[in-house]
């Protein structure tokens, strides 16, 4: 498969179960170097355990099926010296919650430090040295005092800081940022995106953000996956897929946006809640809150097909209109 | 920091106060001690003589006050037995003692840690079952029925090991296993649910996604967590190193400490067994402090909110 080799990152069917309960239902997705891919969808759709379950960071209980490949290399069952070179050496992971995803008892340059030394080999007075650099480049002020510090010892965004710092520390390619902002105060929230987009940047690094804040996606990401329910239903260009949302959930999103320029109207929010993996639907998962649901839409589960170059929709209602698209597109040329 | 000294130092003394209290108020409880020494048939002038000389004919709390006064001088009185000072008599059993009880404390934390540590990681396989099993097993059968086991099995039927006494080494190997074994098993336990514990927080996770090999995880990241509240346990068994054997030095004559606590309360030997009790409360105590100041050392959180309660203390 081309994905495979032209790709950075390229997920093939993965899958994820939990006691028998399948919780991702075959993500086929791809990452190229220094691109930013949005992943957006409720709680619980399956945007963390996608990342987690390519890296092998699930627990041993969860089975995963299909291919997560780097650079053309299986991630999926390899050997734990491999995935190590891979986890913050190629792919760093920064989490939702900051505080609890540092290690209270060790002091945070010991913790960067430590990414140094696995990854590039620096320890020592180089280490050290190295440390301050990157607690500078992420805007730690009076690093050389600060780095004997411990984390009950910072504020929530400081510790996102030092959770950036310490991804950095490895030079990875890719940079997956699982809700950054989540846990931190609206004003923090900025700074801390503003960093990221700044690094990105100046480093080139491929970035995945996983949001549940659209606004966040359409101004640091280039290309956007929606989630739903273990699936991916939408996947297109920012500026598509904010533009003219194809699939209905991936318009409720937009819908209960408020619009920046244009008339005002009112908000519109999607009625239910995700369904329970245990007890998914036969069909699409989401028929059941569909404004537009069809007597198809019960029997089968939509695949995700592309709608044109480059924009890839999961729905029964896309194959009809697509097809109207197709004739008009004609007509006009 | 001075402040916390104080406060910790201040309740430690408050707390084996309470202890040679309730010493005092036991042992006057529980009978007479001119009686009990001089025998049944002793003539009524002798048992008063004896009272007279012992200060035992004193108002309860004029004897309340001298026994006070002269523990805080270091003088824990005299055996009314063979009026060697009680202290010295005391002091010669605390090796004995020691010569059990430390070995067993090695062996807790050599058997329990490791199995801890080991049933956490393999949750749920049959090692780890097997260790549950016998840790409960192994807190829940009394020291004396598992002692008195130890010699059937070794010293009666295999013959391997001598049953009681102190003569040699040989003779402190069963009640050393007796006395480590329930030790491991309660160490075990709350090793595993410490390592549980932490191995579920988001850091371990985050420690594996930043590439750190699965064994510097436990070793470096799990393992000074889960020794935070592990610590509590062992500074508790510390804390009976020196008392923590009167059953089982009971089992297997051996002549320590606990053994001389039997035979002085048998005797009412008041001061033997108070100043028993005092070593007993002070090791406890000591024990305590040391595990306070440890967490102050394992854990940096602790420690910041000490030096904040101790700059914020003040007015």
């Amino acid at each position: 498969m081309s994905d495979r080799e032209s790709h950075f990152v390229a997920l093939d069917d993965l899958t994820v179960s939990f006691d028998g309960v399948r919780v991702l239902h075959g993500i086929n997705l791809t990452v190229s170097r220094g691109e930013a891919l949005g992943l957006v969808g409720e709680s619980g759709s399956g945007k963390s355990v996608t990342w987690l379950a390519a890296l092998g960071l699930l627990p041993g209980k969860a089975r995963i099926g299909g291919s997560a490949s780097l650079e053309g290399v299986e991630l999926v069952g390899a050997s734990p010296s491999t995935l190590d070179r891979v986890r913050g050496g190629r792919i760093a992971m920064i989490s939702q919650d900051p505080a609890s995803a540092l290690n209270p008892v060790i002091s945070i340059g010991k913790q960067i430090g430590e990414a140094l030394a696995l990854h590039r080999g620096l320890s020592g007075t180089a280490g050290r040295a190295e440390t301050l650099r990157l607690l500078d480049l992420v805007g730690i002020p009076d690093a050389a005092r600060r780095v004997h510090a411990y984390p009950h010892e910072f504020s929530g965004g400081q510790n996102q800081r030092v959770m950036i710092a310490m991804a950095l520390a490895g030079q990875p390619d890719l940079l997956v940022a699982d809700e950054p902002t989540t846990a931190l105060d609206v004003t923090i929230q900025a700074q801390i995106l503003d960093l990221i987009r700044t690094i990105r940047r100046e480093l080139g690094m491929a970035l995945v953000l996983i949001s549940h804040d659209l606004g966040v996606i359409a101004e640091t990401c280039d290309r956007v996956a929606v989630m739903y329910a273990g699936r991916i239903v939408e996947e297109g260009t920012t500026g598509a897929l904010f533009d003219d949302p194809r699939h209905p959930y991936a318009q409720g999103l937009l819908g209960s946006l408020p619009p920046l320029s244009g008339p005002r109207r009112r908000l519109v929010s999607i009625p239910g809640v995700v369904p329970d993996p245990r007890l998914l639907p036969a069909g699409c998962a989401f028929a059941p809150r569909c404004a537009k649901r069809m007597p198809a839409c019960d029997s089968a589960v939509p695949s995700l097909a592309v709608t044109w170059p480059g924009h890839r929709v999961a729905c029964f209602l896309e194959d009809a209109v697509g097809q109207e698209r197709t004739r008009s597109e004609g007509v006009a040329a | 920091m001075g402040r916390f000294i104080i406060l910790r130092v201040g309740r430690a003394l408050i707390t084996i106060a309470l202890v040679v209290t309730f010493a005092f108020i036991v042992l006057r409880l529980s009978g007479d001690p001119a009686q009990n020494i001089l025998g049944p048939e002793a003539p009524p002038e002798v048992l008063a003589a004896f009272r007279r000389a012992w200060g035992l004919d004193d108002p309860i709390w004029l004897q309340y006050l001298h026994y006070f006064g002269a523990i805080a001088q270091g003088e824990l009185g005299r055996s009314m037995r063979d009026g060697r000072s009680a202290i010295e008599i005391v002091a010669e059993r605390i090796p004995i003692t020691l010569a059990l009880t430390v070995p067993a404390l090695v062996l807790k934390l050599g058997i329990g840690i490791p199995a801890g540590v080991y049933a956490a990681l393999h949750r749920g396989s049959l090692t780890d079952r097997i260790v549950m099993i016998a840790s409960v097993a192994g807190f829940t059968i009394p020291s004396f029925v598992l002692g008195l086991t130890l010699v059937l099995v070794f010293a009666v039927q295999l013959g391997w090991l001598p049953s009681g006494g102190q003569d040699s080494w040989r003779h402190a190997i069963l009640p050393i296993l007796t006395l480590g074994i329930g030790g491991a098993a309660i160490l075990a336990r709350f090793t595993r649910s410490a390592m549980l514990e932490v191995l579920g927080q988001p850091f371990i996770r985050a420690a594996s996604a930043k590439g750190v090999p699965w064994r510097d995880v436990i070793t470096r990241h799990a393992l000074p967590n889960a020794a935070i509240p592990t610590v509590t346990i062992i500074g508790f068994m510390v804390g009976t190193l020196i008392a923590g054997a009167v059953v089982v030095e009971s089992v297997f004559s051996w002549p320590g400490v606990g053994r001389l606590l039997v035979v002085a309360v048998a005797n009412r030997d008041l001061a033997v067994v108070q100043c028993i009790l005092l070593l007993v409360a002070a090791t406890m105590v000591i024990s305590n402090l040391i595990v306070d100041f440890l967490y102050g050392f394992l854990d940096p959180r602790l420690r910041s909110a000490k030096g904040h309660k101790a700059a914020g203390g003040q007015p």
